[in-house]
């Protein structure tokens, strides 16, 4: 067990390295650094202020100084300064994940919630109206861009009531903090809920076609029990997988989203600083998500070798 | 005899009806002004700062020695009023510039404003202080000033190499604050200290910026305002939505393009809304540095082919203006008049004899039917940029030249341009004070570094000395008219069109003037009211 540990510790190790390195590399492939943004905002260049800035921000030195220093810097937990806000990165990046973790919740709570029920009955009424509605239904959910669907959502709120449901940041009761949440997470869950309808319903129709679904019908149990206890929970696990899938491709919706309902997350905040090519703020950032996933699969990883012991042998 | 009397009574009856309206009008005291912003300004100092994103929400931090009277729409030299200056006066020769400077003025941190402050943020802006400013992009604002010398406290001159009238219209844009000389540059980015209305509260990247009422203001009784509170937005569809739904009072600043105008007013019919000019030029910038643009004739044919009405049409629903290099009248104080204008080749009504002409000059540098010329023109990849850049590929095809869009990302914008690694591009150009010394030599003086097509003219410039260092006005512009001809003429920079954009406040909002020849200079917002 122990070598095995080493062995995946290892090899952890060694994925975080590349990965730092690709974020390194790529972010200084992208042409132009924050010095020719800043200078091409005010539409001139002076070479000395240049150089000055450049010799300011560090990023006149050779690349592998500046590598070594970022990255003996994220180890001691030193993630050093916003090139933009000149405040320390952490400070920056902190406050933002739980705007975005919230969001990414609900938004998959919606999917899930909505996805797995509706999923179900359409298969149970497989070929009745209400599966055909539920079917154009999913695949509209499929086919809207979520900040297409965000622009929709705000356009029909301010015409029909009024109102707009925009970022509140500072909500005076639960209810107000949950409204703040629940328009946008509904609109990039809606995809996500459509995709698990989708998934819910094929899986559910092969599962009821299997005979112990027969048989349970045959030794008298009722159809909600058939659906939910003996189909549903065998159904289950692709849904489990999607859903999983969903919650890492959820980061690609979410920075159209926090966009459009101008929510100051996480998402929204990495691509602002790739674009004035904040690399405290981008460097970090990426990593620390980096970090998370790795160690989520180290995690599991070491969860299977504790319930399955072939696994700590073989591998 | 009897209508006389009417007439009377009614004169009468309105003075009476003005009077009670200004008694309804009467400022109140209040309430929070909450504005979106367009953008997340990079830092808070407006003196590093090169766009209005910075100085919309950061100018009522400061004051200014002179600021143009914020009521009045038109930014002229007769509407400079004494700011942190009580007065002014010039010497006899022109070449000294003394302010006595206002008593009793406190920062925002409680220390005493002095001519030391003034004097060390001119320094700083002449690059000559200790402290360094990271970036300094007006530093050749102040190129004629020799030297700033203060006399006691409440004493300070600009001592000038030769005379230069316009130096204070420069010292009352509101890129042209007051620091102070106990606050870093550094600090300044993060957080402001000024002498202004209002006191900076905080400003979150990408978020919002906060400013609170400054209750030592020495206007005594100013603001009116509690507070500003902007939110920024980058999204445009969002942000209308918000103002439309009542989140905001205000949209920011000649934000709204022409159609979208339309979309608010139809969807708050209440709102008030004005469309201004901008002073932002869209033009046309050429490498002349090789071919096939080296060519004088090429040059000419594309400034002959352009069709500006059409421009104006399809972008701003004709609600733009077509000029020379200064903003033409009457918003503009130094454009040309219409009929100077249009003794210029290409400025002409008949769009179809120019580029008659513009195929004869193409034929000469032999381009036909048959044979046509290839060329990529380049742009910023905004929609402001690259929307002009398709009508005008579409309308350089009538002269034989085939353009390919070139969309470049902002970062990479300037330095492309800069090493010269374009053939024709498409650029705008913003002024943000209304004097041909701010234009003439950033754009077009040799070696100037916003000078982007390397144009050089020596006989030119010495004629931007003569108009720089002329007292009367009078006399002042027609050199300037006859500057701007030979630009245009020269084919400089090809002159588009000058842009117009709206603002939007909701009816409550009292006391909002939008400035009509410039971007930049009326944002103190220190008697702006909110009647609620």
């Amino acid at each position: 067990m122990l070598a095995y540990l080493v062995r995946r510790l290892f090899l952890m190790l060694v994925t975080l390295f590349g990965i730092s390195v690709v974020i390194f590399v790529l972010l200084r492939i992208v042409p132009g650094n924050i010095v020719d943004i800043l200078f091409a905002a005010a539409g001139y260049v002076d070479p000395a202020d240049k150089a000055n800035l450049e010799k300011e921000l560090g990023i006149d030195q050779p690349l592998i100084v500046q590598y070594w220093h970022w990255i003996s810097g994220f180890l001691r937990g030193d993630f050093g300064y916003s090139y933009v806000s000149e405040k320390p990165a952490l400070q920056e990046i902190l406050p933002r994940i739980p705007i975005t973790a919230r969001l990414a919740g609900l938004a998959l709570l919606f999917s899930a919630s909505i996805g797995i029920p509706l999923g179900v009955i359409s298969a149970v009424k497989q070929g009745t109206r209400l599966d055909y509605a539920l079917r154009v239904v999913s695949l509209s959910g499929l086919s809207l861009p979520s900040f297409w669907l965000g622009l929709l959502i705000l356009t029909a709120s301010v015409a029909m009531f009024g109102q707009m449901p925009i970022f509140n940041p500072n909500p005076q009761t639960w209810l107000e903090a949950f409204a703040t949440y629940a328009v946008p997470a509904a609109a990039v869950g809606f995809r996500s809920a459509a995709l698990t309808m989708r998934i819910t319903r094929s899986s559910m129709l092969e599962v009821l076609r299997q005979d112990y679904i027969r048989t349970a019908r045959a030794k008298g149990a009722s159809e909600t029990s058939v659906n939910y206890q003996h189909a549903l929970k065998n159904a289950i696990l692709p849904v489990i997988t999607v859903i999983g899938i969903e919650a890492a491709f959820l980061i690609g919706g979410l920075i159209v989203t926090e966009t459009v309902f101008n929510i100051p997350g996480v998402a929204r905040f990495l691509v602002e600083a790739i674009r004035w090519r904040d690399y405290p703020i981008v460097q970090n950032l990426v990593m620390l998500i980096a970090v998370v996933v790795v160690s989520a699969n180290f995690i599991v990883d070491m969860l299977y070798a504790v319930f399955d012991p072939r696994i700590r042998y073989t591998d | 005899m009897r209508s006389v009397w009417a007439l009377a009574a009614m004169a009468a009856l309105s003075v009476l009806t003005a009077s009670t309206a200004t008694l309804a009008g009467e400022p109140k005291q209040g309430g929070v002004l909450r504005m979106y912003h367009r953008d997340s300004p990079a830092n808070a100092s407006i003196l590093e700062g090169a766009t209005y994103s910075v100085n919309v929400p950061f100018m009522g931090v400061f004051n200014n020695l002179v600021i143009y009277d914020q009521h009045i729409a038109q930014n002229s030299p007769d509407t400079l009023r004494p700011e942190l200056a009580e007065s002014w006066s010039w010497s006899s020769d022109n070449k000294k510039l003394t302010f006595k400077l206002r008593q009793g003025v406190k920062w925002h941190d409680g220390k005493p404003f002095t001519s030391a402050d003034v004097k060390c943020s001119f320094d700083l802006l002449m690059g000559k202080s200790q402290q360094k400013l990271r970036q300094n992009p007006r530093k050749a604002w102040y190129s004629e000033v020799d030297e700033i010398t203060t006399s006691g406290d409440l004493e300070v001159s600009f001592n000038l190499k030769r005379p230069q009238p316009s130096l204070l219209a420069m010292l009352a844009s509101g890129y042209t604050p007051v620091y102070p000389c106990h606050v870093s540059p550094a600090d300044m980015r993060t957080h402001p200290i000024g002498t202004g209305p209002f006191k900076f509260v905080e400003f979150k990247a990408n978020e919002s910026i906060k400013l609170t009422r400054n209750p030592d203001y020495w206007k005594k009784g100013l603001p009116h305002l509690d507070g500003i509170e902007y939110t920024i937005i980058p999204n445009r569809s969002t942000a209308i939505l918000a103002f439309v739904a009542g989140k905001f009072d205000m949209t920011f600043p000649t934000h709204i393009t022409i159609p979208l105008l339309k979309d608010i007013k139809s969807q708050a019919p209440n709102a008030t809304c004005v469309v201004e000019p901008t002073n932002v030029s869209t033009n046309i910038i050429v490498n002349s540095t090789s071919a096939p643009f080296d060519n004088i004739d090429i040059r000419r044919a594309v400034a002959l082919a352009l069709d500006r009405k059409a421009f104006i049409d399809i972008l701003f629903e004709g609600q733009a203006d077509i000029g020379g290099t200064m903003l033409p009248p009457p918003q503009g104080i130094w454009g040309m008049p219409k009929d100077k204008l249009a003794t210029i080749p290409g400025y002409g009504p008949d769009v179809k004899a120019n580029r008659e002409e513009a195929k004869k000059l193409m034929q000469k540098a032999g381009y036909g039917p048959d044979k046509h010329l290839a060329v990529k023109v380049s742009t910023r990849n905004l929609a402001e940029y690259r929307d002009p850049a398709v009508i005008l590929i579409d309308q350089l095809k009538s002269i034989y030249i085939d353009g390919e869009l070139d969309v470049v990302e902002t970062a990479n914008w300037f330095p492309k341009v800069a090493r010269k690694d374009y053939m024709l591009g498409l650029n705008l150009t913003g002024n943000s004070v209304d004097d041909p010394d701010q234009s003439f030599y950033e754009n077009y003086s040799c070696g100037s570094e916003r000078n982007y097509t390397n144009y050089c003219n020596r006989e030119i410039e010495k004629l931007f000395d003569v108009q720089s260092q002329e007292i009367d006005l009078a006399k002042r512009k027609p050199l300037v008219w006859e500057i701007d001809k030979k630009l245009q003429e020269d084919v400089a920079r090809p002159i588009i069109f000058h842009a117009r954009a709206g603002t939007c406040w909701q009816p409550y909002v009292k006391g909002v003037t939008i400035m009509s020849n410039s971007s930049y200079n009326g944002f103190r917002y220190e008697d702006l009211w909110l009647d609620k």
